[in-house]
């Protein structure tokens, strides 16, 4: 049942492609595909095939459409990439709509019910009878449904060549312990495998082949990979509150606390997750924790993040340690909730009213959403101020390739906190005193047995001993103390990864999940002879290296994905010297950037 | 030589409670309070070092910087203190904390953060000095102004009151009290026995703005509510480092016993109020609305009710002071959940 039309055999036979290529998966949210395509996917993986998965979903609970996009690439690139070569359309809603898409010569599997073959004909259709071929895998008219989708995977699974025991492998892996949903999955696989070889003819080029590039690896999303980063990092209060695409964060969070933070003997915690009333509250909360001692966070995505305004200025003046995560979306307002953006960098670098700048880290893959949550609790204890986390949907919320994370190498520091006994020592306390010249002040907790030990919270002006204070001379000295501890704090921030070439006349800056587009991007520019060198930020304040990456070169791109521009224009604040050197890639669309984009923006501005 | 001040239980004497010279109008209702916040923890004998004073913005919640000097002080945000006094606690559940508020940074701003606190019934005092007013912008009405009280402008407030009482029950609040600053006898008792209870003891107390709100016509003035105060009983407090037992009629006195042993013991007045009883509180206050009563007094107890920290299980040792080994699972925990993504 496969249809192809002529002209675009060619295109078929110039032979065949193996490991290269992107399947996109069109579904309805709600019908249960997610698990379908994690077993796809996974079970490529499993047969050392670097790959990475996608979901672009509506915001909506169900019956809207969902594309999940799985690209294997042997080169490992993991960025989205623009074209599908094999589109399993199974949504009739948008099944017309995905097949023109396509570009002359893709493959695209669909029930044959909805006549596909008929609107491209330089496409390579395989129609599948998928309902009748539900009907064989249960009687259950639910279940068949269901079903329905596992029935796709044996039909790629067949035409593509991955392995049955990968793919039994990942659904035992999938329904961990249910024997019965196993079963019924499997059997649904091997009907759809075992029709597809005796009624399909591979005409298509596409296959995989065993490789060794992802053994030891491991396949994980960024949110989880921040939940892991902060249960290491010895999290003790978490407050939150729940928004697409960040509430995933605390979710997991919570199941790993969970698991690895309650006492066997008493079944006590040695934490607490509070859902609070709004992100007003989440943030307050975690305000009060912190300055109480405990290591706090919280986690949401921009209209969190406004709400969070007022007190993390306030956390930035009275100095308060405590991490802030935003898994940006697209803004402003709802904007596109479930589309990725970068869009939130320079409100949140500058949240609240008045003279306030915060540090800001910004991981670009899922192992340095772990180490980065990490070095978040560290640098808010050691600097006693918030501490953002700029990750975004597109990092957060899919599946990505690792290396496995490393257990932490330095013991938990708490910063510049003093005891009873630290106060009989040093003879004296003053809470915003710079004792040693690096702009941080010394704190004590509430509950420290020493006379000496109490002082006053407030957001209003105050002087070295936390006193009330309006006078001029004590409001710059602690605007400019801070400043200083900001300074402080470019030492200490996550420097950036460099890779210089040496033939490049150019250089490219990106942060954050741009930089899979970015990578390969420079290999294609390199193949059209255009030699790049690349800088990737990892944090806010700049550290020096940044100066000396754009000197060296004719002109440098920053990449992003925002309209405003918004780190290059932080860039071009840092560097205002070289402010005509810095030109700019921006992808705003709410779709993850792509290699080919960069690519293109690079060399009309080259040529 | 003049002789040793008097020192309480453990040693300290009340200027150990005091805070730095209040810079409210004189005459405020807010600096009455403040002196019955001193005496009530002098006389408990609470160690200074381990309260939290917690406040959000108005001319109310800059009163924690008058009392407590040797306490930890958090003056937060318009509004938001009860989120704050939520982190504390979880972070430190040994720390008594109290929380003072305005009734504009209560029931306005900070309306939400109030009803959740409760809801919560984090253990805390938490005292809202209740003049009618916007004291620290210069007087426009809030939300708990009577209806048709008259502004200094001479203007009358056209919406009705919100009851903070009312409301602290109807979310569940296992302690509310209503109280006068004016009345320091009564206040005393309320703010001890209040620092006895395991959960949200609210406490809302007529506190007079002589500055905005202390004219006639007003319902929030020191005349007004020294004229129309009504005590539901005659409240006293026996600490559990105290016990002293005094002889009553039969039936003329409620005891209630705390959860650290102390009591409160209520004496009867005609009005034979049983603060244990949640729909008559409720009904008492509506009633009171209708009448044009000022009913002061503990409104309603419930010492059954588990406070956030039980819910939230934590362990005894404060969640700030737990040390790496308990808060960073070990290196094979790491291995596992490693081992189950490959
Ligand atoms: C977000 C915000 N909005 C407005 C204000 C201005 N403001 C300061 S105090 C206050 C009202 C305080 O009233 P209340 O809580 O009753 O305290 P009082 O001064 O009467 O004791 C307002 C509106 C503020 N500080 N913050
Ligand atoms: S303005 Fe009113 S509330 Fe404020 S200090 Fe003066 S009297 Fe008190
Ligand atoms: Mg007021």
């Amino acid at each position: 049942m496969n249809t192809l039309a002529e002209g675009s055999k060619e295109k078929l036979e110039q032979g065949r492609v193996v490991n290269d290529f992107s399947i996109q998966i069109a579904t309805v949210n709600g019908s249960g595909s997610q698990s379908s395509n994690s077993v796809l996917m996974r079970s490529i993986f499993q047969m050392g095939i670097p790959v990475s998965g996608k979901n672009l979903f509506p915001s909506n609970i169900a019956g809207l459409p969902t594309w999940f996009t799985i690209r294997v690439n042997k080169d490992g690139y993991i960025a989205r990439k623009a074209e599908t070569e094999i589109l399993i359309a199974m949504n009739p809603q948008t099944a017309i709509e995905d097949v023109k898409g396509l570009s002359s010569g893709a493959v695209c599997i669909s029930p044959v019910e909805l006549r596909l073959e008929a609107i491209r004909t330089d496409v390579l259709h395989y129609q599948v009878p998928f309902s009748e071929l539900a009907a064989k895998a249960s009687e259950n008219m639910k279940l068949r449904k269901l079903l329905t989708n596992m029935l796709y995977v044996g039909i790629v699974a067949e035409l593509l060549n991955i392995e049955h025991a990968q793919i039994e492998n990942s659904i035992g892996k999938q329904f961990e312990g249910k024997t019965k949903a196993i079963d019924l999955n499997l059997n649904a696989v091997k009907i759809g495998r075992e029709w597809a070889k005796e009624n399909l003819k591979k005409q298509d080029p596409y296959s995989v082949e065993p490789m060794n590039k992802t053994q030891g690896k491991i396949i994980i999303d960024g949110n989880a990979a921040t939940a892991l980063g902060s249960l290491f990092a010895g999290v003790t209060v978490v407050t939150w509150y729940p928004i697409t695409p960040s509430s995933s964060v605390c979710e997991q969070l919570i199941d790993y606390l969970k698991a690895h933070r309650v006492d066997k003997e008493s079944g006590k915690a040695s934490f607490a997750v509070i859902q609070a009333e709004d992100e007003l509250a989440a943030i307050g909360m975690a305000l009060g924790a912190g300055w109480a001692g405990a290591r706090a966070m919280t986690s949401t995505s921009g209209p969190g993040i406004s709400l969070m305004a007022e007190f993390t200025g306030y956390g930035y003046f009275t100095e308060i340690p405590v991490v802030i995560f935003d898994v940006q979306r697209v803004g402003p307002s709802t904007g596109l909730p479930t589309r990725t953006s970068q869009a939130d960098l320079i409100s949140a670098h500058t949240l609240s009213h008045g003279d306030t700048k915060h540090i800001v880290l910004l991981p670009g893959s899922v192992a340095e959403c772990y180490e980065m949550a990490g070095e978040a609790f560290e640098l808010a204890e050691k600097f006693q101020t918030p501490v953002f986390v700029l990750t975004d949907l597109d990092l957060g919320m899919n599946n990505w390739m690792s290396d496995p994370f490393a257990y932490p190498t330095k013991p938990i520091s708490r910063g510049k906190v003093m005891t009873a006994e630290d106060i009989n020592k040093a003879g004296t306390f003053e809470r915003y005193r710079d004792v040693d010249g690096d702009g941080i002040p010394y704190r004590t907790l509430p509950g420290t047995d020493h006379p000496q030990a109490a002082y006053f919270t407030r957001g209003s002006g105050h002087n070295e001993k936390a006193g009330y204070s309006e006078k001029p001379e004590d409001y710059l000295y602690l605007m400019d103390r801070l400043e200083r501890k900001y300074q402080t704090a470019r030492n200490f921030v996550p420097v950036p990864a460099v890779s210089i070439d040496k033939d490049a006349k150019i250089g490219v800056i990106a942060f954050g999940s741009s930089d899979f587009a970015v990578q390969e991007s420079r290999d294609q520019l390199k193949v059209a002879n255009i030699a790049t060198s690349y800088l990737r930020v990892k944090a806010l304040p700049f550290t020096a290296d940044l100066r000396k990456f754009v000197e060296s070169h004719d002109h440098v791109y920053v990449v992003e994905q925002n309209r405003d521009a918004q780190m290059r224009d932080l860039i071009r604040l840092e560097l205002p010297d070289m402010a005509m050197k810095i030109r700019s890639v921006k992808h705003y669309d709410g779709l993850p950037i792509d290699a080919r984009f960069v690519t293109d923006a690079i060399m009309e501005q080259e040529r | 030589m003049t002789a040793a001040p008097p020192t309480n239980r453990i040693g300290l004497s009340l200027n150990d409670y005091k805070g730095a010279p209040s810079t409210l109008c004189d005459g405020c209702g807010h600096d009455a309070i403040t002196a019955q916040i001193i005496k009530a923890f002098y006389e408990l004998g609470t160690e200074p070092h381990m309260v939290a004073k917690l406040s959000g913005i108005g001319c109310s919640s800059k009163t924690p910087a008058y009392f407590l000097n040797r306490s930890h002080g958090f003056n937060s945000v318009h509004g938001r203190m009860p989120s704050v006094a939520t982190g504390v606690s979880m972070a430190n559940h040994n720390l008594t904390m109290i929380g003072v508020s305005g009734d504009g940074d209560t029931a306005s701003i900070g309306l939400g953060q109030f009803c959740h606190l409760v809801r919560r019934n984090v253990p805390m005092i938490y005292i809202v000095e209740n003049n009618g007013v916007y004291g620290l912008t210069k007087g426009q009405f809030s939300a708990t102004a009577d209806l048709g009280s008259k502004a200094k402008s001479g203007v009358l407030n056209e919406l009705p009151p919100i009851d903070l009482c009312g409301l602290a029950i109807e979310l569940g609040c296992s302690f509310v009290g209503r109280s006068f600053a004016g009345d320091p006898k009564q206040l005393v008792a309320l703010l001890k026995a209040a620092g006895s209870h395991r959960g949200t003891a609210v406490i809302d107390v007529i506190s007079p703005c002589v500055t905005f709100n202390n004219h006639e016509g007003s319902t929030k003035s020191y005349k007004y509510a020294k004229e129309m105060e009504t005590p539901l009983h005659e409240l006293g407090y026996v600490p559990f480092f105290e016990q002293i037992s005094v002889d009553y009629e039969p039936g003329s006195v409620q005891e209630v016993e705390m959860h650290d042993g102390s009591k409160i013991r209520l004496k009867k007045t005609e009005r034979d109020y049983d603060p244990t009883d949640e729909i008559n509180a409720v009904v008492t206050i509506k009633k009171a609305h209708a009448n044009k009563e000022f009913l002061t007094g503990l409104l309603y107890i419930n010492e059954t009710k588990e406070d956030f920290i039980t819910i939230m299980n934590v362990g005894d040792a404060p969640l700030a002071t737990l040390p790496e080994s308990v808060t960073r699972p070990p290196k094979s925990a790491l291995d596992h959940i490693m081992a189950e993504l490959m």
